[in-house]
């Protein structure tokens, strides 16, 4: 639950006034909020927890952990499908 | 590349394995606290590599195990009204409350949403003006930052339909809980890595010098968890009680004080039940009070929750290292991961789960054990 997935910032923008970036999972792009990490530039790598950037790591570093997530078989909320935003009807999600 | 970092890993493995066989000379019990280094553990069987000197209990750090089954109660009674929208990490469904888990609750037509960061939630709400809806903000320091930050811009943007059930806990007081009992064994705690990547770990400092106990910060991989072991061993064999940071790529001494900050607006400290173990003072967040407008609890009055717990269950003792998974007569039998009893159970980094998920009810643990060797 407490764990972090490190990833690459690759853009940045804003929601609601929220400092928020694009950040690449080797390969898979969701967003996160950078609020935490003011000093986060482009091309930066962060560790991510539950869609916030909590830490920078060096690059040699998140190969090395996101590797042992995938070992681990952590990396599944990054498949948590995007949020439903849609209205409520029976028998669908 | 892949065959030769893990030649490589495997060697820097055995290089501290046999450090700590150099360096311990008496049995010593070590606590890791958080349920993330409980599954690499358990998964890269780290504690059969250790010589049977050094024992690895494992402790309350698995947020999901610990919420309280009244709270979980709570969960499912507002999940069930019609006007709400109910959204939570995906970790929190199968979690057994008295009757049944949220998956239940949907099947029975609640609108229960997975969501992958609270502010997930902000723009459900947003899109659904006519509907409630409620987070159930769980966790450990780690999480408190993305959870309060939801609740502020909540009310930053004037959404109006969004609250949370809040549940928080938070780690220093457990440590001291389980170092008061007139029970423990426990001589050295490896702390929590990604907890310290937010909250730094001066805390600690304090808990160390009072109760006489190393505390390592540590992360979560094989190479940090024996690395951590090593250090936490060589502290207990010299006498020296010290808080060291084994994680220091992603933790400082300060932790990350714009988090610490954005806690500070949103929650307060109060008493928090933890499941298994029971009330423990100041031992998690709740609202602060300029925030009660958020705050699931007070909007919806959910009344006579009756919680019962199998009785043969020990998760309380296995959380606070006492016991292992194996000395529960239902491990493994009555109790799995598929129909959990109990705490440890339902989360993967439960300790009970651990030990089951990787096959641990079918072996005898002990018989794996390395044996001393002779000091070289």
């Amino acid at each position: 639950m407490c764990l972090a997935i490190p990833g690459k910032i690759v853009a940045f923008h804003e929601r609601s006034g929220v400092r928020m970036g694009k950040i690449d999972y080797g390969g898979i792009t969701r967003d996160a909020c950078l609020e935490y990490i003011p000093e986060a530039a482009l091309g930066d790598y962060v560790m991510v927890h539950v869609g916030f950037a909590i830490s920078k790591v060096d690059e040699q570093e998140a190969a090395r952990t996101y590797k042992y997530l995938a070992e681990m078989d952590q990396l599944t909320e990054l498949e948590t499908p995007e949020a439903d935003l849609g209205k409520p009807a029976k028998n669908t999600t | 590349m892949k065959y030769v970092d893990e030649y490589r890993d495997h060697a820097v493995a055995q290089k501290l394995v046999s450090e700590i066989k150099r360096a311990v000379t008496r049995p010593w019990v070590l606590m890791e606290v958080c349920g993330g280094q409980t599954h690499s553990i358990v998964k890269y069987g780290l504690d059969y590599l250790l010589p049977k000197e050094v024992e690895l209990v494992h402790g309350p750090g698995c947020p999901v195990c610990v919420t309280p089954l009244e709270m979980i109660d709570r969960a499912h009674a507002i999940a069930r009204k019609p006007e709400v929208i109910f959204c939570s990490f995906g970790d929190m469904l199968r979690v057994p409350g008295s009757n049944g888990d949220l998956f239940q609750v949907k099947a029975e037509g609640g609108d229960v949403r997975i969501v992958y960061s609270p502010l997930d939630c902000l723009r459900i709400a947003q899109a659904n003006p006519e509907k409630k809806v409620v987070f159930f903000a769980i966790g450990f320091e780690t999480t408190a930052p993305a959870n309060a930050m939801a609740v502020w811009q909540a009310r930053a943007q004037g959404v109006r339909n969004f609250s949370v059930l809040v549940s928080h806990v938070i780690v220093p007081p457990s440590i001291t809980g389980i170092l008061q009992s007139p029970y423990n064994r426990v001589q050295a705690f490896l702390g929590p890595g990604h907890v310290c990547a937010v909250m730094g770990y001066r805390e600690y400092e304090p808990i160390a010098s009072r109760y006489h106990v190393p505390i390592v910060i540590t992360g979560f991989e094989p190479l940090d968890l024996l690395e951590g072991t090593l250090m936490a061993v060589r502290q207990l064999e010299q006498g020296r009680v010290e808080v060291e940071n084994q994680y220091a790529r992603a933790v400082d001494h300060m932790g990350n004080v714009a988090a610490q900050k954005m806690i500070e607006r949103v929650f307060c400290i109060a008493d928090r039940s933890w499941r298994g173990i029971g009330i423990i003072p100041k031992s998690g967040y709740k609202l602060n009070y300029e925030f009660r407008d958020y705050d699931a609890e007070r909007i919806f009055e959910v009344a006579n929750i009756q919680t019962k717990e199998p009785a043969i269950c020990i998760s309380g003792q296995v959380l606070k290292g006492l016991k292992k998974p194996p000395d529960c007569p239902a491990f493994g039998t009555q109790c799995s991961p598929q129909t959990p009893l109990g705490a440890t159970m339902v989360s993967a980094e439960g300790a009970c789960a651990a030990y089951y998920n990787y096959g641990r009810h079918l072996v005898a643990v002990d018989s794996l054990r390395q044996p001393m060797e002779a000091k070289a």
